[in-house]
């Protein structure tokens, strides 16, 4: 009896040992970005293209006002209801006490200042793929908005979600450094790619998830159920995905589908964010989107 | 104009709220069924116009100056279009098959009649566009009203 409580207390304690080990938080790199110069004025196109507003801006704002990062927009999902955070330079309720180095662990990492996992409802396991320049420049450019005193709001989230350290096993699971699509790629399809797997975060919405909510990165962008329970996310994949190049350009810039119908709600959002950017990259994501494997 | 709009919409609205009982006790299935569909035919035509203006702004068609007025005087039809008949309450996407109409569209009538006034402007501008150039200018305007529109009152795929 007293030798089976032993063992007990050992397989108790390697568990422990072995949960707190893979769930730990991705360490900061204090030198992150030191040898880097930041550029605001790039860093407003790498914020378009990350679609911040989308998410983080106040849920009623309009036009300019967008820009302040107030954050309180709902996200409903399975495993309860996540709020957007503040993430304007307000130094009390928003980053403004940030470092660099802090904004990289957070947003490539997914990882609080204070060293706690954030919910995967903030796609960093997209955003992982920027590049330190673009993250120096998305920072430098961030402070230069408009601070909210608006306090973010708690989630609503129950046991045993509400655990923070459990992310990390979810993080070991279901993030990767790795793209999606691999091989070699021509210079356009890897800008594509860095755009549609990274910053623009496509395969959130565009991928289905499995039970755990981690994508299923094996059926990428084949389309999903609409969180809201409302309508699907349409397979972007060339097995359904019919239209042109240019097509697709046009979409991106002017919200019109080939047949002059428009794009309607989240993605007439991403449509606008996607209209800041350069057209050689709305082409970029155009041949992308031609060049991942069809999924029916 | 703008306003006389809005007033004529604020009435048309009440009017339709008060006629929702009616309708809903009545043959209702059927007449949600109608007016979703009356909609749609509205918003193709509204498609098919801008189509024809924008096929002269890409180049894929030639500059016609009576096709393009037609065209913008037909899509300045559609956003004119008495909204009473057609937006009736209990027709939104979830309740009546094919819709995507939002909650908002009448929660928030106001805001949703300002969608369709811009695209009444939008159209009275491009009426009687005398070159290409006109049309292309035009064009954002237009591209605008719509988006906006569907960003907020237009849900997803069905």
């Amino acid at each position: 009896m007293r030798r089976l409580l032993v063992l007990f207390v050992i397989c108790a304690a390697l568990g422990l040992a072995g949960f707190v080990l893979l769930t730990r938080p991705a360490a900061l790199d204090p030198e992150y970005g030191k040898t880097l110069q930041p550029d605001p004025a790039a860093g407003q196109l790498v914020f378009a293209a990350g679609g911040c507003v989308s998410c983080h801006a106040a849920p009623d704002a309009a036009a300019e006002a967008k820009l302040m990062l107030s954050g309180g927009l709902p996200f409903v999902s399975d495993f309860g209801t996540f709020y957007a955070p503040n993430i304007s330079p307000d130094v009390q309720h928003g980053i403004g006490a940030w470092t660099l180095p802090e904004f990289a662990r957070a947003v490539t990492r997914g990882v609080s200042p204070g060293g706690s996992h954030y919910y995967p409802a903030f796609p960093y396991t997209a955003y992982g793929h920027m590049a330190p320049q673009d993250v120096t420049n998305l920072f430098a450019y961030m402070q230069t908005l408009p601070a909210s005193s608006i306090a973010s709001q708690p989630h609503d989230v129950a046991f045993p979600f509400n655990i923070r350290r459990g992310l990390g096993l979810w993080k070991q699971l279901f993030g990767s450094d790795d793209y999606v699509l691999a091989g070699e790629l021509s210079e356009t399809v890897a800008r594509g790619r860095y755009l549609a797997e990274g910053l623009a975060h496509c395969g959130e919405c565009h991928t289905p998830r499995n039970a755990l909510g981690g994508l299923k990165r094996d059926v990428w962008l084949s389309g999903a159920p609409n969180p809201s329970g409302k309508g699907t996310i349409p397979n972007i994949t060339p097995a359904k995905l019919e239209w042109s190049e240019a097509d697709l350009v046009e979409y991106f810039t002017s919200g019109f589908t080939p047949d002059y119908d428009s794009a309607g709600g989240e993605m007439a959002e991403v449509v606008s964010n996607l209209a800041q950017l350069p057209q050689s990259d709305r082409a970029a994501i155009a041949a992308y989107l031609k060049a991942v494997p069809p999924v029916e | 104009m703008k306003s006389i709009f809005k007033g004529s919409f604020a009435i048309g609205m009440g009017a339709a709220i008060l006629a929702t009982a009616t309708f809903a006790a009545g043959h209702s299935e059927k007449a949600a069924k109608d007016a979703v569909a009356a909609r749609q035919a509205q918003m193709q035509i509204v498609s098919y116009s801008t189509g024809i203006l924008g096929a002269m702004a890409k180049g894929e068609a030639e500059f016609d100056a009576a096709m393009a007025n037609s065209a913008a005087a037909n899509l300045n039809a559609m956003a004119k279009l008495d909204p009473a008949s057609l937006w009736v309450p209990g027709t939104e996407q979830g309740t009546v098959e094919g819709s995507r109409a939002k909650a908002e569209v009448w929660s928030d009538a106001a805001g949703f009649a300002d969608k369709f006034a811009a695209l009444e402007k939008a159209s009275a501008d491009m009426m009687g566009a005398a070159d290409v150039d006109a049309v292309k200018a035009g064009m954002g305007a237009i591209g605008g009203a719509c988006k906006a529109c569907h960003e907020t009152y237009r849900g997803p795929k069905n």
